[in-house]
């Protein structure tokens, strides 16, 4: 397990929802755990939605005042620079989507790079449009690594359909999380599933989705 | 039957246009509604089209005039303070007698107000905006299937009527995510279009598109041809859904994202054993006027729901005559309803009579 946990992906690929299960995850395994929203393109739908079940679980949230407010201004919380650069806590760092929302993360990346303590997660949903296979998966894939400036260590093939979502559809994907990692040369680290079919699905590194914000 | 996708509405809303035929987006960025132009920006160089990036709302309307006067399929999108800037060219547009669809993503205003959802634009949609005697085709999808199917919807009733149409949606519509099936090309309808301005060849008349009459009865004489129009448009095109109204004594009104919250509601006061349904104006212009009227015969009141100060309460007791009393439940400036406050709406209005 390493200290610090970045996750990017394509454009509405679900990173936020990733990383917040995951922060959930490495909580519940006992680790001291903070977790920062550094989406600086997508205005709805944030982190910060998810503030009060942070709380409860002892998680610490870095996230700007003003994320779900009307101020649409992409800058970023100046306590990631603690959480990046100190180094008692578990990290995880949710980062906007494709290459325009992964140059946020470069201001970070030197420290990153040093302390050498890191994985990068591309999350992958080829029920996406554009990233419907391995092939167009890889081009977002290498736009966003260029743009971090930090080379991704493993994928997380995150495909769902909502609330739709069956075991057979995420079954589908598992060929296609294959072919990409093949592609890349990197493992598939997890396989998100919501609760409600996690027993239906087989297939390896399984990851339960239990938190599962619900809007309208 | 076409693969499901997961989009975004904004999304959704510009692959199926894409889909219906347009090849020709002019835009300008403004939340919530960029990644329309995001997605255009990355898809119409893939398919030989054009995307863009206007210096001004202004300019992408007045682009958007220029093509669809060639008969080319066009759009343009913006949310509220930028289809504000669009109003003059929709005006001349619309005077031109031109198809094409304005897409508004709205959000909290009035002014600059904010990036949240809204849908306090609705008078402006539907009864103007521009100058002029005119009036808009304007649908208001509440899923983001519906934003894909309706985008095609628009379309074809701009070029069926030659008019632009405008798919009224607001920020939660166009950020939050669904499964979405996207038609495939072969379902879509393709209009002649004898009127374009396309060269004559030498062989017919120029073609004229102007919004400009020097003689004023020539421009009285366009202005009752085209509101004859929008009479058949009316008599032909009103859409809405009716959700468990046979029995109803109470009829809540709403569209796009309040009547995803007011369905919710109805269905929580059904349990509470109050007999209320739910009319979702699909088209708000045209407004669906006669299952109103018909309803005002039969319940004994109507709750209006509404991202707004009370916009289309008033279209509703126009449709309704003032029959029956008409209330209004609404958050404004970017804020929701919650499924909670239209129910006790509901509990308000069925308590005054029971």
């Amino acid at each position: 397990m390493k200290r610090v946990n970045l996750f990017l992906g394509h454009y509405g690929s679900g990173k936020t929802n990733v990383a917040l299960n995951y922060a959930f995850d490495l909580k519940s395994q006992g680790l001291n755990v903070s977790i920062a929203d550094l989406d600086i393109v997508n205005p709805y739908f944030r982190t910060k939605d998810s503030q009060k079940e942070l709380e409860q679980a002892g998680i610490e949230l870095v996230a700007l005042p003003f994320a779900g407010t009307n101020v649409d201004l992409p800058s970023l919380p100046a306590e990631t620079y603690g959480l990046v650069m100190r180094n008692d806590k578990h990290v995880i760092l949710d980062i906007g989507g494709d290459d325009r929302g992964a140059y946020a993360l470069g201001r970070f990346t030197p420290y990153i790079l040093e302390e050498n303590n890191y994985d990068m997660f591309f999350v992958v949903n080829f029920y996406r449009p554009l990233t419907r296979n391995a092939e167009e998966a890889m081009e977002v894939f290498y736009e966003i690594q260029q743009a971090a400036g930090i080379k991704f260590t493993g994928i997380i093939n995150n495909s769902n359909l909502g609330e739709e979502t069956t075991a057979e559809d995420v079954e589908r994907t598992i060929p296609l999380a294959q072919n990409l990692s093949e592609m890349t040369s990197l493992p598939v680290v997890m396989t998100t599933v919501s609760e409600k079919i996690f027993e239906d699905v087989d297939c390896d590194n399984k990851f339960m989705l239990k938190l599962q914000k619900k809007y309208y | 039957m076409a693969e499901k996708v997961l989009m975004k509405g904004n999304e959704a809303i510009a692959e199926a246009a894409i889909r219906a035929g347009c090849k020709h987006y002019f835009g300008y960025p403004i939340t919530p509604q960029t990644e329309i132009a995001a997605y255009m920006a990355k898809r119409m160089p893939k398919i030989g089209g054009t995307f863009l990036q206007a210096e001004s709302e202004i300019s992408a309307i007045n682009m958007v005039y220029g093509v669809s006067g060639s008969g080319k399929r066009v759009m343009t999108s913006s949310s509220s303070p930028g289809v504000s800037l669009k109003q003059e060219g929709i005006s001349y547009i619309a005077g031109s007698d031109l198809p094409a669809l304005i897409v508004n993503v709205q959000r909290g205003g009035p002014g600059l107000g904010g990036i949240q959802p809204s849908q306090s634009d609705y008078f402006q949609a539907t009864k103007g905006g521009g100058h002029g005697d005119y009036h808009l085709i304007v649908l208001t999808p509440a899923s983001v299937q519906e934003m894909a199917d309706m985008t095609i919807l628009a379309f074809d009733l701009a070029d069926k009527y030659r008019m632009p149409a405008m798919l009224l949606a607001d920020g939660t519509m166009g950020q939050m995510m669904e499964p979405v099936e996207l038609p495939e090309p072969d379902d879509i309808k393709v209009y002649e279009k004898p009127w374009a301005v396309t060269g004559t060849g030498k062989k017919r008349q120029h073609n004229i598109i102007n919004s400009l009459y020097l003689d004023p009865e020539e421009l009285e004489k366009t202005n009752f041809e085209r509101y004859e129009r929008y009479k058949t448009i009316e008599e032909n095109e009103a859409r809405y859904e009716s959700f468990m109204m046979d029995d109803a004594d109470y009829c809540v009104v709403a569209f796009g994202i309040a009547a995803r919250v007011s369905k919710n509601a109805v269905i929580a006061a059904r349990k509470e054993g109050i007999k209320v349904g739910m009319i979702r104006p699909i088209t708000v212009w045209p407004f669906p006027k006669k299952p109103l009227a018909e309803a005002a015969d039969k319940v004994k009141g109507f709750l209006s729901v509404e991202l707004s100060m009370g916009q289309m309460i008033e279209d509703i007791k126009l449709a309704t005559e003032c029959k029956k009393k008409v209330e209004l439940c609404n958050r404004v400036g970017g804020m929701i309803p919650s499924p909670e406050q239209v129910l006790e709406s509901i509990k308000k209005l069925a308590g005054g009579n029971d």
